[in-house]
């Protein structure tokens, strides 16, 4: 049996269910959506953010010492 | 410089006319596979998004509108992912083809329920190419899939919602 034959009984219930959409008309404009969501961008972190973030881990590691002087100064 | 190059380039107005060219083919071909015309519009919103956030991947010379709707395709299938399979139609949707009367409630009711529990991948396809009779090389490009893994899911699929069926006791023609 072919898959067109396979496929027929089941294709007319689902149709029958669910009507194709023969021509969904969109209601509104979504740029401004759009643009609300282009907004809501995360800001991205610099290489010198991340590289400065490295660097305060790499003297925490090196003198954990360092970490209650941190601590203090914040 | 032509238009799918400025966007590329990562120019807004670029890409703001690209939105406008083509967000209608684009709701219009997720709204068929979601078939709830509010989730279309908010992932149509995602769909470029995420096309806004790859244009560094996109070539200037390729197809857009086969790109846009690759990704549309994607943004659609998470949705399936994650929706709740029981999710109801909505009216407006629901409502808006003829659906024959002649078929009872119960037994449409039964395929519906059928049909949503199919895993996601299948019922894309299923949609696409049962509901909506896109062609299989239509399908298959938009999806990212040869042709004949189209098939196979479709065949699948049909598979599943006929046992699924029969466990319910609804009427399926073909065997």
């Amino acid at each position: 049996m072919s898959n067109e034959e396979n496929n027929k009984g089941i294709k007319e219930l689902l149709q029958q269910a669910f009507a194709p959409l023969k021509d969904p008309e969109l209601r509104r404009d979504l740029w401004p959506q759009m643009l609300q969501k282009l907004s809501q961008q995360p800001a991205r972190v610099s290489w010198f953010d991340w590289a400065l973030a490295a660097i305060l881990s790499a003297v925490l590691l090196l003198f954990p010492g360092a970490i209650l002087a941190l601590l203090y100064h914040l | 410089m032509e238009l799918l190059e400025r966007f590329a380039a990562g120019d807004l107005e670029a890409f703001e006319a690209l939105f406008r060219q083509h967000q209608k083919e684009v709701y219009f071909w997720i709204v068929r596979i979601v078939r709830d015309s509010g989730i279309a519009e908010d992932l149509t919103v995602e769909t470029f998004w995420r096309i806004y956030r790859a244009r560094d991947r996109f070539h200037p010379a390729g197809n857009f509108r086969a790109w846009a709707r690759k990704i549309a395709t994607n943004a659609a299938l998470d949705h399936l992912r994650t929706a709740r399979r029981e999710i109801e139609l909505p009216e407006d949707l629901a409502s808006a083809g003829a659906a024959d009367p002649a078929v009872r409630h119960e037994t449409r009711e039964q395929i519906k329920q059928a049909f949503f529990q199919l895993p996601a991948k299948y019922r894309l396809v299923a949609t696409l190419a049962l509901i909506e009779e896109e062609p299989y090389d239509k399908i298959a490009e938009a999806v990212g899939i040869s042709e004949a893994l189209v098939k196979v899911r479709v065949f699948r699929g049909v598979r599943i919602l006929r046992k699924k069926l029969n466990s319910l006791g609804a009427e399926v023609g073909a065997k």
